[in-house]
């Protein structure tokens, strides 16, 4: 039974999708976060958004997340699929489902699974805005 | 030996590229290759860190380099 699905796609992700993958009897919910397009940064109007990535390796970490959930939680499956290409406001960057038997897994698996997808995986976004464009986080 | 260098987010446009072949020392280690693209590119000096991978792997500093190994220079990370 496979229990992980990592997904880099320039398609529009599918909730549905995540969804349905976690899905399993023997679990009694299912957590979900699902990233959205902001429609400013700091006060100031962001047009759309572009995400880059390194996908060989983002995917690889990707994997290495949704493993690490798999041993940190009592979870049950765990799906992580991200966008590329340029996106619009409200548009989908990202989506994590997780299923378990009881519902504090599945919550704090989710939360470190988004929390660590921003810290490690090789993935870059530049935000546009009316007056040009900004490389998100890079002069931390 | 040449390797292989890939560039992304910021860091490919400040060196106007996204992979270029850079001439290190053979054995050299991820830290000397640091500094050969510190002294080659001097506008990398404009972002504060960035993380290298080797292989799709991240690499630390005492890493050592071998003929055919693909590198990677990571600027920090914004996905989500």
């Amino acid at each position: 039974m496979q229990r992980t699905s990592i997904k880099i796609t320039s398609e529009k992700l599918d909730l549905q999708e995540c969804y349905h993958f976690v899905e399993d009897d023997s679990c009694g919910g299912i957590s979900a976060f699902v990233g959205t397009v902001r429609n400013d940064t700091q006060g100031k109007e962001v047009k759309q958004l572009d995400f880059s990535t390194y996908k060989p390796m983002a995917i690889k970490e990707m994997q290495k997340i949704a493993d690490l959930a798999l041993e940190k939680f009592e979870i049950k499956k765990i799906a992580i699929h991200h966008a590329e290409g340029m996106l619009q406001i409200g548009a989908i960057p990202v989506i994590i489902t997780v299923s378990s038997k009881h519902r504090k897994a599945a919550f704090l698996a989710c939360e470190f699974a988004i929390d660590t997808l921003k810290e490690t995986v090789p993935i870059w976004k530049k935000e546009y805005f009316s007056d040009g464009e900004v490389w998100v986080n890079a002069h931390p | 030996m040449k390797i292989k260098t890939l560039f992304f987010g910021i860091t490919s446009d400040l060196v106007s590229a996204s992979e270029l072949q850079i001439e290190v020392d053979e054995n050299s280690s991820v830290e000397n290759f640091k500094s050969v693209l510190k002294d080659e590119f001097s506008a990398l000096k404009n972002i504060n860190s960035y993380a290298i991978a080797v292989n799709e792997e991240y690499a630390e500093n005492e890493t050592l380099l071998k003929v055919g190994d693909v590198v990677a220079v990571i600027p920090p990370v914004s996905g989500g």
